[in-house]
């Protein structure tokens, strides 16, 4: 690891001005992604501005009809939360199936959606609920915000302060985990929500998290596992790669958002 | 150079670190507890576990700095030196929980923050399921998921923590 400088901020205002003053800046809040690029080389960022000691950056309560999840809110907090579990318990579900438990006990939801590793879970969710990223500056909806591999909206100065998730009628999430890594091979986010469904494909996608609109479409006019059926997801724009074929992978996006359709609907 | 105080195995600790200091690091080259091992050095195998504040944590993948203001137990913290072993030591020694020994202390932390969070009957499905950051390349599970089991249920009995 290259050297660099520290900073512990204690609100969001300083570390957003630590942030402009230093160029090329990282923020750091459970450093479970950040740190062990860092131990690679392949990030060697001068100022390191370090967000867990931020008071109440790190909330999980419910604000109107929204799920509403800070920043620094850990893995195991979200997936052991009551609010969560009574609100979104497939939210729950997927922090829970992140990483491992040490992991879990330090990883945050903003690291995460920060990162958009393409085989990240949080993505899905985010995509298939239609949150909004907040951020010190601004409110970004989730279509908005995913930008391709390791891409965001996100500015050099900006810095997600929470996260809002409106609440769906049903949902779930499948994850097939890569035999080795234990990153998702595929993850399917299947939200029900008022107005539409939402069908979110991580791991699979050579340009990130994405949709699936015929699938979408179909589920819309009804809920169930069976109008999937001959619609096969094209593998183009998959990634192909030792772990398995684009086709491989094209094929598992339907096995899983079928296992999430049924799973959603057990839940009733 | 940055400032840090921490409590580690109950001791106050105070040092002077290059920031990018890792806990492992501080703990092992520092402080000389050389019980936490670096296995992976990726955040994968587990050899690494600590208790920060309580909570099992992969001690290569956290900053010393961020162990600043915080508690740390090392596998060296469970039993004091001469006293009898920890409750899940115990186990571990009594159903042979080990081949070559490197995991186990990582093993062993991952297993008392195990029963923390849930409890002290735990069936091998779940203990399987949450060595799943801990890796044994002896492959010598068998052995390690009777030690939990058994080390679960003998920490219902014994005072240390």
């Amino acid at each position: 690891m290259y050297e660099f400088k520290y900073h512990r901020p204690g609100t969001v205002r300083q570390a957003a001005n630590l942030l402009v003053k230093n160029e090329d800046a990282k923020l750091i809040a459970g450093g479970h992604t950040l740190v062990p690029v860092m131990k690679q080389r392949l990030a060697s960022p001068p100022h390191l501005v370090d967000l867990s000691h931020i008071e109440g950056l790190d909330t999980i309560e419910m604000k109107g009809r929204s799920l509403v999840i800070g920043a620094t809110a850990k893995h195991a907090e979200v997936a052991n939360s009551a609010i969560v579990g009574e609100a979104i318990p497939a939210l729950a579900e997927l922090a829970g199936l992140i990483g491992d438990p040490a992991v879990r006990h330090r990883g945050t939801i903003g690291g995460s959606l920060a990162n958009n590793d393409p085989t990240a879970d949080y993505p899905a969710a985010v995509l298939a609920l239609g949150a909004t990223i907040v951020t010190n500056k601004r409110r970004l909806k989730a279509e908005e915000y995913f930008q391709g591999l390791f891409s965001t909206a996100l500015e050099a100065d900006e810095i997600i302060t929470k996260v809002m998730f409106p609440l769906a009628k049903k949902a779930a999430y499948v994850k097939f985990r890569n035999q080795a890594s234990r990153y998702a091979l595929v993850g399917v986010f299947v939200a029900k929500r008022p107005s539409d469904v939402r069908v979110a494909v991580t791991g699979a996608g050579s340009d990130g998290v994405f949709r699936v609109a015929a699938f979408e479409e179909a589920l819309k006019k009804r809920f169930s596992h069976k109008v999937l059926d001959g619609i096969a997801v094209p593998p183009e724009g998959l990634n192909s790669d030792l772990h398995g074929s684009a086709e491989y992978r094209a094929h598992l996006i339907g096995v899983l958002t079928r296992r999430a359709v049924e799973a959603a609907n057990a839940k009733d | 150079m940055a400032k840090i105080s921490m409590i580690v195995n109950g001791n106050p600790v105070n040092a002077n670190v290059d920031p990018r200091t890792l806990l492992v690091q501080f703990l092992r080259e520092n402080l000389r507890l050389t019980g936490t091992h670096v296995g992976c050095d990726t955040s994968q195998c587990g050899a690494c576990v600590v208790h920060l504040d309580g909570k099992a944590v992969k001690s290569c993948t956290t900053l010393a700095v961020m162990a600043d203001g915080h508690e740390v137990k090392t596998i060296e913290g469970l039993a004091a030196d001469g006293a009898p072993l920890h409750p899940m030591q115990e186990a571990f020694r009594e159903h042979h929980g080990l081949q070559c020994g490197f995991c186990t202390p990582g093993m062993i932390m991952t297993a008392v923050d195990l029963v923390h969070r849930k409890g002290h009957e735990l069936t091998d499905e779940v203990i399987r399921e949450e060595l799943e950051g801990n890796l044994c390349r002896c492959t010598g599970y068998q052995n390690i998921v009777a030690s939990i089991a058994a080390g679960a249920k003998a920490m219902a009995k014994s005072d240390l923590a």
